[in-house]
């Protein structure tokens, strides 16, 4: 790649991280994606753990390999 | 090669959480369904002859059975499955290609998901067992997928340091299976490629639960030691993506191959590998550089290009089987795909799938990074009950690309791969489960008129379909333990 380019993508690199929204659009991609997406999000409110917080705290395991 | 994976476990609604106790109900449930009562061999002495690849042991031989109590399944597809360190834990049989290991590691899920629900059966009505197939509790607990390569005895170690470490270190932007957050007191991140990255701490070591080596100096070869090393990598992630599977053990398997040819050598050192897998796990564009050794700042896109590059110069054309051909052309899509446009990748790679799930999830509730849901939905990718893992899900709403069939990953559960000593393993254990008293990778112990009978299989590559189908088609127990002890003594004089 050439440097040229190189710094080109480091820019953009640091644009999307610099941009703390949590709808960061990366491409056109993004949103076909997110709205072929949206009957699994609904799968997904209703098959998620209820009560998040209370379950990830209580997931603890003992170290392994 | 062949992969080993130990699973998180839980149990919902349980008063007290015993990973033991559950990882046991677990494993037992599959047990009770397959082969009675064969144990693992875990005293294996040195083999005095070869025949085929097979070593037979001239005496009847005593078998301690008193340690055999350990919960241990050795499966009819060749793998083992067994209880490890409070998780259940699921080894695939040994295979000679990238596509049939994706074939047993997935086979391997399925098996973890019969038992669940058969062990869960067992309990109160509102407690649930779950198992999830990924790497962490987020609470700097972490457990392993680990991977192991038959290598050459020839290659000096220090070899494989020096080639494998740059290789393994940048091979997390294709196998990372994403993570919210970071552990063990690494740099704040909110979203990681790599589940494991943060529990590394060392180049090169023998352990595997602390301090752990980015390079495993564990050498247990399960074979002929004189000619061969069991190469083990711990630094993976467990993957539930097929590609991700494939494309993990697939280039691994090359670039071994390439450091036995003495191709790779010192020239893609890192100056500090250590801390370049945290820095690249931590930089989702792939494209900062990480320094090298001689003071060379290459992004980690750029030193995988190199080692694919190196492959495609130096794989002869017997190397270039269908399989390593298809790798080689995958493993080049996905790094272009990452340098122009990594989100492309959100129905190929598991951290690049996670992450556009989470980007949409966050979108519609507006969450930050910081809320538990958004770890939720990070463990729940994992989980491995097909109504409530949210990458089955995917894969059966047609959101993630698919490499291998239903059917295929099936049959894999119930007949080993031909091409291997599993072949040997797992037809022995379907044929005549009541002659085996136990077995383990380089060993079978049939029970015998008096005491038993141990046969070898210290090379790996034999055992296999071509070599011993027939026999294993017409053979008793007894005249195939004879016609081997017979050909051994042969060889022998």
């Amino acid at each position: 790649m050439s440097s040229e380019k190189q710094q080109e993508h480091l820019e953009h690199q640091v644009a999307e991280t610099e941009d703390t929204e949590p709808t960061v659009p990366y491409s056109e991609m993004d949103e076909e994606f997110t709205e072929d997406l949206d009957s699994l999000l609904d799968e997904i409110d209703e098959i998620l753990e209820e009560d998040s917080e209370e379950f990830v705290e209580n997931y603890v395991q003992r170290g392994g390999q | 090669m062949g992969t080993e994976t130990e699973y998180g476990i839980s149990v919902k609604n349980a008063r007290e959480q015993d990973p033991v106790a559950a990882s046991t109900l677990v494993v037992n449930a599959y047990k009770s369904g397959n082969v009675a009562s064969v144990t693992w061999d875990y005293d294996q002495e040195s083999p005095l002859m070869d025949a085929r690849g097979f070593m037979a042991e001239g005496e009847a031989i005593a078998v301690d059975t008193a340690n055999s109590s350990v919960i241990n399944d050795i499966l009819v597809n060749g793998g083992r499955y067994y209880v490890d360190h409070a998780h259940p834990e699921y080894c695939t049989p040994e295979c000679t290609n990238a596509r049939d290991l994706l074939i047993y590691e997935k086979a391997g899920e399925l098996i973890l998901e019969v038992s669940r629900a058969t062990a869960e059966r067992l309990l109160l009505d509102n407690q649930e067992i779950i198992i999830y197939k990924n790497n962490t509790d987020y609470k700097g607990h972490s457990y392993g997928s680990h991977e192991n390569y038959l290598m050459s005895r020839k290659v000096p170690f220090d070899a494989i340091v020096n080639g494998l470490t740059p290789f393994l270190v940048t091979r997390i932007i294709i196998t990372g299976s994403g993570k919210v957050g970071t552990e063990n007191g690494t740099e704040d991140t909110d979203y990681q490629l790599s589940q494991r990255a943060d529990f590394f701490e060392k180049e090169v070591g023998l352990s595997t639960m602390v301090e752990r080596p980015l390079i495993n100096t564990r050498d247990e070869p399960h074979a002929d030691e004189k000619l061969y090393r069991r190469l083990h990598v711990i630094v993976g992630d467990s993957n539930m993506s097929e590609l991700s599977i494939y494309l993990k053990v697939g280039i691994t398997f090359i670039i071994i191959q390439l450091i036995e040819k003495g191709v790779v050598g010192e020239q893609f050192r890192l100056k500090e590998p250590v801390a370049a897998i945290k820095k690249i796990s931590r930089d989702l564009s792939c494209k900062n550089p990480i320094e090298l050794a001689d003071g060379r700042q290459w992004s980690p896109i750029e030193v995988q290009r190199a080692y694919l590059e190196l492959a495609h110069q130096h794989l002869s054309t017997e190397e270039r089987t269908p399989v390593v051909e298809d790798v080689l052309e995958k493993w080049g899509y996905v790094l272009d795909t990452l340098e122009t446009a990594p989100m492309q990748l959100s129905r190929h790679l598991d951290w690049v799938i996670k992450k556009k799930l989470m980007d949409a999830y966050r979108k519609r509730h507006g969450l930050p990074w910081s809320d538990a849901h958004l770890r939720m939905l990070d463990l729940q990718y994992h989980d491995i009950r097909p109504d409530k893992g949210l990458y089955i899900r995917l894969l059966k709403n047609g959101h993630v690309e698919r490499l291998l069939s239903h059917e295929e990953i099936i049959h894999a559960m119930h007949y080993p791969p031909v091409d291997t000593r599993a072949y040997f393993r797992g037809t022995c254990l379907r044929k005549f489960p009541n002659h085996i008293h136990s077995a383990s990778w380089n060993s079978m112990v049939f029970k015998a008129e008096k005491g038993f009978d141990k046969i070898m299989m210290e090379r790996p590559h034999f055992g296999t379909q071509q070599i011993v189908g027939e026999l294993l088609n017409y053979c008793t127990a007894e005249e195939l333990v004879k016609k081997i002890k017979g050909n051994a003594t042969k060889t022998d004089g």
